[in-house]
């Protein structure tokens, strides 16, 4: 037993300050790359601590979004940031931005994270000295929820808001970036006979977890965030094998997939309402079902939501113009 | 046993951290991306190691998940950011 | 300790050497292409013993099966991986190490 405590005592220590470490290294790194790859490691470690703390359900999230998913999605970022930085300097049209401007932008940087800081500490030192946690009261209603993984219970019956208002993030997001970027895809290279297979062999099997999460997420860790993400895995991977085209990412299935999921939380909770529920208040008997019809449509939107966000755009939708075909050569791949 | 467990995956952890230094020292992309693909491997042991110590089995799940998600980000890398300055 | 434990804790101990040894070469060796012949070890042979030993302890065939597929994904992820690193090395003109 003493050597068991000490043990974990060692554990928890070397992961505690190697996370720091990475936390700080991953932001100061001035080569942007290597700042990816201590973040990748940095989710790796992280998920690792959410396993210590005897946290399944977040482990498995961090898992697919901290260590497989933003990876990838950085990466993307790198690529595009310095094939528009390529073009940029070539055309030499870097402008100086106006030093003032800066200035002030800064300040005001400055006295909204110090005005957030004080709301913090704030709200630390109101805090009740000795909060027992909610899990007492989750386990008491816990047959009303409709689920028997407590987790669950809460993210989608307690504090459904929640989620919810999660979903209405990650559309707005998708929808900054849509409206914000063009993207052209870089093409030209064929993925090869072993990425081919890989992802012949990845991408069932994927989808197949993705079920699977979303299935065992009524009574073990699970769940339609961490469905979403594997989904979004697998699109990703088709998108980086060329399967998947970026140009299919417009018009209506697009729309009608990005917002599927709030839509039918939205109209679950309205039709409740007609019949006399209070606002995200499901009845016992049919909650287990309602619960289980929202996390589907969550994971569908979640997971397109997110390879939305990596192809970083919406798909240039003509053959290019002259002063963009200039811009492809210098997209992130090489003309081998 | 479970004594066993711990020290196997403290050893791994501590492992994963000397791995770190090949990360800061680079000198190309593919030598980091390849610490990274090692650590991902080093995580899945660790988490069953763990996930036998406190049997939950959900936890397996977490090493799944690692596991499938293992390449994507190494895939993005070749397909997408990688360079040399040298 | 019965004889089934003792075995988990050998098969546990030769799987770590194993990550001591790809680390060993991650750090040590000087370029991209041996650094990746270590790595390759770590995720085949030592991922492969120590679910090995992991498995000797399972309470069901489930739980077996679920080991040894989560050992053939990451077979599947690290040679694919190091597969791809190569060739794109190779096509990118990093030069093999030469004494």
């Amino acid at each position: 037993m003493e050597t068991l405590t000490l043990l974990s005592w060692a554990f928890d220590v070397t992961l505690g300050l190697t996370l720091m470490w990475l936390a700080w290294r991953a932001l100061a790194s001035e080569d942007l790359f290597k700042g990816i790859v201590l973040f990748i490691a940095f989710g790796l470690l992280m998920a690792l601590a959410w396993v210590r703390l005897d946290a399944p359900d977040i482990a498995l999230a961090e898992a697919a979004i901290g260590a497989g998913l933003t990876g990838a999605l950085l990466l993307g970022a790198l690529a595009k940031l310095e094939a528009g930085a390529e073009s940029r300097s070539r055309r030499s049209e870097i402008l100086p931005r106006p030093a003032d401007k800066t200035k002030v932008f800064s300040g005001l940087l400055v006295f909204l994270l110090l005005a957030l800081v004080v709301m913090l500490v704030y709200a630390i030192v109101k805090l009740p000295p000795l909060a027992s946690g909610l899990s007492a009261q989750v386990a008491e209603n816990i047959t009303a929820s409709g689920v028997s993984n407590p987790v669950t219970a809460t993210l989608l019956n307690f504090r459904a808001y929640d989620t919810l208002l999660e979903m209405a993030v990650l559309l707005l997001a998708v929808l900054g970036i849509r409206s914000l970027a063009v993207v052209q895809e870089p093409r030209g290279r064929e993925p090869g006979a072993v990425l081919d297979m890989l992802s012949h062999l990845l991408v069932p099997l994927l989808i197949l977890v993705s079920g699977y999460l979303l299935w065992v997420g009524s009574y073990a860790a699970g769940g339609a965030f961490q469905a979403g993400a594997v989904l979004a895995a697998t699109g990703v991977l088709l998108l980086l094998t060329g399967w998947l085209p970026g140009a299919w990412f417009v018009g209506w299935p697009l729309r009608f997939l990005l917002i599927f999921g709030l839509a039918v939380f939205v109209a679950v909770t309205l039709v409740l309402q007609l019949f006399g529920a209070s606002f995200l208040e499901f009845p016992p008997s049919l909650a287990g079902s309602l619960i289980l019809l929202i996390e589907v449509a969550a994971a569908l939107s979640i997971g397109v939501t997110l390879t939305a966000l990596f192809l970083g755009g919406r798909p240039q939708p003509e053959p290019p113009s002259s002063g963009r075909a200039e811009k492809r050569n210098t997209s992130g791949t090489q003309p081998s | 046993m479970d004594a066993v467990y711990l020290a196997v995956a403290l050893f791994l952890l501590l492992t994963l951290v000397a791995g770190l230094w090949r990360v800061l020292r680079g000198p190309t992309a593919a030598d980091r991306m390849l610490a990274a693909q090692l650590f991902g491997t080093t995580a899945v042991a660790c988490v069953l190691l763990l996930a036998q110590l406190y049997q939950r089995p959900s936890l397996r799940d977490v090493a799944l998940v690692f596991a499938l998600l293992a390449a994507v980000a190494a895939v993005a890398f070749v397909r997408r950011a990688w360079r040399e300055k040298s | 300790m019965s004889f089934t434990d003792i075995l988990t804790v050998l098969l546990l101990l030769a799987g770590a050497s194993f990550f001591l040894a790809g680390t060993v070469g991650l750090l040590r060796f000087p370029d991209v292409y041996t650094r990746l012949h270590a790595l390759t070890k770590a995720d085949n042979l030592g991922l492969g013993l120590m679910l090995a030993g992991l498995a000797l302890q399972a309470e069901s065939w489930t739980v077996v099966a679920r080991l040894l597929l989560i050992w053939v994904l990451i077979l599947l992820a690290s040679s694919s991986v190091a597969h791809l690193v190569v060739r794109t090395a190779q096509q990118k003109g990093i030069r093999p190490w030469k004494r």
